[in-house]
């Protein structure tokens, strides 16, 4: 059998992938975390001495916390299997692949083992992140020269 | 050659399997087959400090079992086959080591049990010795690492990816007669029909296990129909109606007696294993617990399991190649003696 007709056989016998469910879910659960978010920041904003330029830190410190805690007893990759992009493209979901790296290595030891891995999956995004804030920074400044 | 039937199919007149065991973690003992293990751990770690030693803990225990079951003591064996999942076999050599007998290391991916179980076998009816164990083993987290991410990592895993058993099941097959028989091996060539999807492991393998089941009936001159159940390794919800398409159009056709270790294993209403249950321990543990406790009741009398088995690694499919496939079948009966 040709490949190409293997590819169209298996694809029609194979289950669906619930795009819809996904899509909704990842809407849902994502947004929901962003409100989380802003919650902790108005906290932030109302009880201590932040201001709307400094607030972001505490804010991002604390959900990184909390999405380490949920990676390190073991909830995190349920929300994450449940929720898909909600939960990966947030702030957390950068923190869950730090800490699960990190858990994930450490029978190897701390060195080669935690250091050497823990950005295993976040590495690519602090390099391609880096990257694209470099041409949109040159863009920006291209821009305002013409 | 006596003892060739066809093309790719060893006949053997004189291998009895003596003992068989299988040791099963949380997951499987929560599925629908957990009364068919002999040992059930609710721990992943199995009180170790890594899930690999883990792995090897569950290996020796298969090991121990089908030992004792046979009564046999260690020094008995003649030939120790084993295979599992993790880079260099280490789950195989280390308990090998523990074993401290002559020791062959084997790697058909999830397809081991049934390339060690025909290595052996062959070994038996050779005359080459009395005794031959062969086992494999997998462990959910470690296989996690070694072809996935990390295991805490949130990732979605889509519809057709499976869930790797943990567990580990071995087999002691011998001279000595039994009323179980290895009857014939079937060996596979490998079939890859360009699926490169790591998470599609049931389409990728499909086109293997069918090509096995032809030959074998080819070869053997057997009908699907002769055995009572035929059972392949882990093609899971994904695989097994494509190995009876393929099958039907090549005339063959499959009816009720053909099921799959993956979806047997798992309860996949109940249990988030996606398309069902994979790894080497997915056919081991069902063959030898399952499968064996049926043959020795009379339940069952005739059965070809096909193991079947993806012959990928992390760094070939990132390179973006496709997967390679490979099926061995066995058929095992009951004869009274």
């Amino acid at each position: 059998m040709q490949n190409s007709k293997y590819k169209s056989l298996s694809k029609q016998l194979a289950p669906k992938t619930p795009i819809l469910r996904n899509c909704v879910v990842a809407f849902l659960v994502g947004g929901l975390i962003c409100v989380f978010g802003q919650f902790i920041q108005n906290i932030f904003l109302k009880h201590f001495n932040f201001t709307a330029e400094t607030v972001g830190s505490p804010t991002v410190a604390v959900l990184i916390f909390i999405a380490a805690l949920l990676t390190g007893l073991g909830v995190y990759d349920k929300l994450g299997q449940f929720a898909g992009a909600g939960s990966a493209v947030p702030v957390t979901g950068f923190a869950n692949s730090i800490t699960s790296a990190a858990m994930e290595h450490r029978s190897e030891g701390l060195v080669l083992g935690v250091g050497g891995n823990m950005f295993k999956l976040a590495g690519s995004v602090i390099v391609f992140g880096v990257v694209a804030a470099f041409f949109i920074a040159l863009i920006k400044t291209l821009w305002g020269m013409f | 050659m006596k003892n060739k039937v066809g093309k790719q199919t060893l006949k053997f007149s004189n291998v009895s399997i003596l003992s068989s065991s299988s040791v099963v973690g949380e997951m499987e003992a929560q599925g629908p087959l957990t009364k068919e293990f002999d040992e059930l751990y609710d721990d992943q770690y199995m009180g170790k400090d890594s899930w690999e030693k883990a792995e090897l803990f569950l290996l020796e225990r298969s090991l121990d079992i089908a030992i004792k079951k046979a009564n046999l003591s260690k020094t008995d064996i003649d030939y120790y086959l084993a295979g599992d999942l993790l880079n260099q076999n280490i789950s195989a050599g280390f308990s090998a080591r523990t074993l401290g007998q002559p020791f062959l290391g084997i790697y058909g991916a999830c397809s081991t049990s049934m390339e060690g179980l025909t290595i052996a076998s062959t070994l038996i009816e050779g005359g080459f010795g009395k005794y031959a164990m062969a086992a494999v083993s997998s462990h959910n987290a470690t296989a996690e690492r070694q072809y996935r991410y990390p295991t805490e990592y949130g990732g979605q895993k889509p519809v057709t990816a499976q869930y790797t058993v943990t567990g580990a099941g071995a087999v002691i097959v011998s001279t000595v007669p039994s009323n179980i028989k290895v009857t014939y091996a079937t060996i596979g060539k490998i079939q890859d029909l360009g699926i490169k999807n790591p998470f599609d492991m049931g389409s990728a393998m499909a086109p293997a296990a069918a090509d096995t089941i032809a030959v074998h009936m080819r070869d053997t001159g057997r009908q699907p129909s002769d055995y009572d159940l035929i059972l392949t390794g882990d093609l899971a919800s994904v695989g097994y109606p494509i190995v009876k398409e393929l099958l039907k159009r090549d005339g063959i056709i499959l009816g009720t007696e053909y099921n799959d270790c993956g979806l047997l294993i798992y309860d996949r209403e109940r249990q988030q294993v996606f398309a069902g249950g994979s790894g080497c321990a997915s056919c081991a543990t069902v063959t030898y617990g399952y499968v064996m406790n049926q043959l020795s009741k009379k339940k069952l009398n005739k059965v070809l399991i096909v193991a079947t088995g993806a012959l990928l690694s992390p760094v070939s499919y990132m390179q973006g190649e496709s997967v390679p496939c490979i099926a061995h079948a066995v058929a095992i009966e009951r004869k009274e003696n």
